[in-house]
């Protein structure tokens, strides 16, 4: 879409998808348009060349946690085969950018797999998409398809006689398949449960009992263009603390929801009001998730004018986790708001870790009863007592009392609510009714 | 020794060797499985269990985990309909209502006539473009309590043999999470998601 923002918007992975809306997906114009350039380079430079050019990059993985790419990289243990898994699980409530990456630009992802894989000496990699995402997964496939019958595929490589396969494979309906060891236990055809730690990363031991790297969709599109401008090209781009442009899934209360490529830094007042066009019908805005729904909400009054940075948002008690932003204007019930985000976690518990199972739960539960009127003088504290098993202090990032961070997110809206709209959960209580119904 | 026919016990094979390890090929085995018998039926599970080496409760484990694996009959369209965050903000509980209202069936339930599955789900990955509406996994984004209505007035009427997501969108979508720019011309013909090797354009051969 073309805006005007006061503000630079350079773009690297959605150019081809802008410039040449109705073909960005063929081979020929990827081609066309630099395509499979930078895996050609990443093929005539050595691994450890590699991991030292995406570390000096400064890419942050995109899935979630935003751990450096090349640093992950190194930790690849020497056992062989090693494998890699791209990941396009996309499930976090209000994020949908992997899908227009992969609709729209699918030989870009097979050329960051070629790239990712090469660096890490993988010969077999697995692009795993949710299930629900079935027409994203046809072309892909599609696409994977031409590579292998034009040799960038297989047992030859761009002519180098580097192999490498890769499988797509779907999930079917589980959130928390997305976390990287339920993800590893999934592709090997079990229950898609997370994986115990230590150890902390499948590099050491991962899918099979082999050294596995996990990077996120649009973690490997980013990487042929970092091969082909350079390092001091990407690091240009965004912020000097955190580099590159970064997807942003826009949903809610604003008028031109969507997905963005932006570059670090700019303000949530300029994501708004430039970018997202204002909050519909004019209405004020009340508050807004900034990461996804794990992430804890921010409010106009202490947050607008944050600079939409990593450390930024973690120097205020969040994250930008999957680049999930949701905005809710001065209409929206938080309790009703925080029911539905904890429902999902309660729905998605993996059922391994009792806090989790039971909590979430009790959670989704009590705040269904807040909603319903039915709520108890007592159910205020118990929101924060229950929260408090499954985050211990409750802090962010958490303390958490269980195997993944899924149950305690779930405690995200819960605090978010109890410390900025504690009156509003209160008035449900003694109004015996939702205010806004 | 498997009933299936040569065709599917073909394409098991194909999909066992994209992996290293056999045990692997269980998820995409069972979606095989729906598009050969329509869920996810006892004898279903153990086929998949006798191809892979597996016990029918290993299997039975993977299925009983993930709720696109349907263990109980569901209708020729499954309509899903998301009401995570995004799309209630939007409006997403009164397009349920619609549907339910419509097909006359309380979301989780399918139809007497095996037409009809109406569920509600999580996050469909579409937020922008919320509400969102799903038929057999083939997405509609932007959709009205009254768009909702005449989807399953349609699905009824028309009983398309391929549903096509660009054809829905047309007729009963709205705002879009993104340009979706380029046009689909396959879809989906039974309740698992349309994707090679299983469950593409003609190869549903349920009766
Ligand atoms: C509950 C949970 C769900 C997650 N879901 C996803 C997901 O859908 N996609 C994704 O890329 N990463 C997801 N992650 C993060 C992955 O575990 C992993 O960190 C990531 O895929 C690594 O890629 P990156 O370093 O490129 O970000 C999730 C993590 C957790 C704890
Ligand atoms: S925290 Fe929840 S989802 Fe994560 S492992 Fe434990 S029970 Fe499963
Ligand atoms: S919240 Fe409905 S598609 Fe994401």
């Amino acid at each position: 879409m073309t805006l005007t923002t006061s503000f630079e918007r350079p773009l690297v992975v959605t150019k081809r998808m802008v410039d040449y809306p109705n073909d960005s997906h063929t081979l020929e114009r990827y081609r066309a348009t630099g395509g499979y350039e930078g895996a050609r380079k990443a093929l005539g430079m050595t691994r450890d060349e590699l991991v030292e050019l995406v570390k000096e990059s400064g890419l942050l993985g995109r899935g979630g946690a935003a751990f450096s790419a090349g640093m992950k990289w190194s930790l690849l243990a020497p056992a062989r085969p090693a494998y890699l898994i791209v990941n396009g699980d996309e499930s976090e409530p209000g994020t949908f950018k992997d899908r227009q990456l992969i609709e729209r630009d699918p030989h870009q992802i097979i050329e960051g797999t070629i790239i990712a894989a090469w660096a890490n000496e993988v010969n077999h990699a697995f692009i795993y998409i949710r299930g629900e995402y079935a027409k994203p997964a046809r072309r892909l496939q599609a696409a994977i398809d031409e590579a292998y019958a034009a040799g960038i595929l297989g047992d030859d490589v761009l002519g180098t006689g580097y192999r490498l396969d890769i499988t797509v494979h779907l999930g079917a309906g589980a959130y928390i398949c997305g976390e990287e060891t339920a993800l590893i236990n999934s592709l090997e055809g079990r229950r898609g449960e997370p994986r115990l730690k230590p150890p902390y990363f499948p590099a050491a031991i991962g899918l099979y009992g082999q050294p596995t790297i996990v990077n996120n969709i649009e973690t490997v599109s980013n990487l042929p263009h970092i091969l082909v401008n350079g390092v001091d090209w990407y690091k240009g781009l965004g912020h000097p603390e955190d580099t590159g442009t970064f997807m942003i899934s826009l949903s809610g209360h604003v008028n031109r929801p969507g997905n963005y490529e932006l570059p670090h830094g700019i303000t949530w007042r300029q994501l708004f009001e430039e970018v997202g066009g204002g909050i519909r019908n004019g209405n004020e805005l009340k508050m807004w998730i900034p990461g996804g729904a794990s992430a804890p909400w921010f409010t106009p009054e202490e947050h607008l004018d944050l600079e939409i940075t990593k450390g930024a948002a973690a120097g205020a008690g969040s994250m930008l986790g999957s680049g999930a932003v949701i905005v809710m204007d001065e209409t929206t019930c938080v309790v009703r708001a925080a029911e539905r985000v904890v429902r999902f976690f309660a729905h998605e518990s993996c059922g391994e870790c009792t806090p989790c199972r039971e909590g979430t739960s009790w959670l989704e539960m009590i705040l269904r009863r807040i909603e319903a009127g039915q709520g108890r003088p007592i159910d205020a504290d118990l929101l924060l007592d229950v929260s408090d098993n499954i985050n211990i202090g409750l802090t962010f990032p958490p303390r958490q009392t269980t195997i993944c961070p899924l149950g305690p997110s779930a405690t995200s809206p819960i605090m978010s609510i109890m410390n900025y709209y504690k009156d509003e959960v209160l008035q449900h209580i003694e109004l015996g009714r939702c205010p806004f119904s | 020794m498997s009933d299936w026919s040569e065709a599917t016990l073909e394409r098991a094979r194909q999909i066992i060797a994209r992996y290293p390890e056999k045990r692997s090929a269980v998820m995409p085995l069972l979606y095989l499985a729906m598009a050969e018998e329509g869920w996810l039926t006892d004898h279903a599970i153990e086929q998949v269990a006798e191809l892979l080496d597996l016990t029918p409760a290993q299997v039975q484990s993977v299925a009983s985990f993930y709720t696109m694996y349907k263990r109980e009959p569901v209708g020729r369209y499954l309509i899903s309909v998301c009401t995570s965050i995004s799309c209630m903000l939007c409006g997403s509980d009164d397009v349920l209502h619609a549907i339910e209202d419509e097909a006359d069936l309380p979301a989780g339930e399918t139809d007497d006539d095996g037409l009809l599955t109406v569920e509600h789900v999580e996050c469909l990955g579409a937020c922008g473009g919320a509400p969102v509406v799903q038929v057999n996994y083939e997405l509609i984004e932007g959709v009205t309590p009254e768009k909702a209505r005449e989807l399953v007035r349609w699905l009824r009427n028309a009983t398309p043999a391929v549903v096509n997501t660009d054809e829905m969108q047309e007729l009963f979508g709205g705002r879009r999470s993104f340009d979706w720019a380029i046009p689909t011309e396959d879809g989906a013909v039974g309740p698992y998601p349309a994707f090679q090797p299983y469950g593409t354009v003609g190869q549903d051969r349920r009766s």
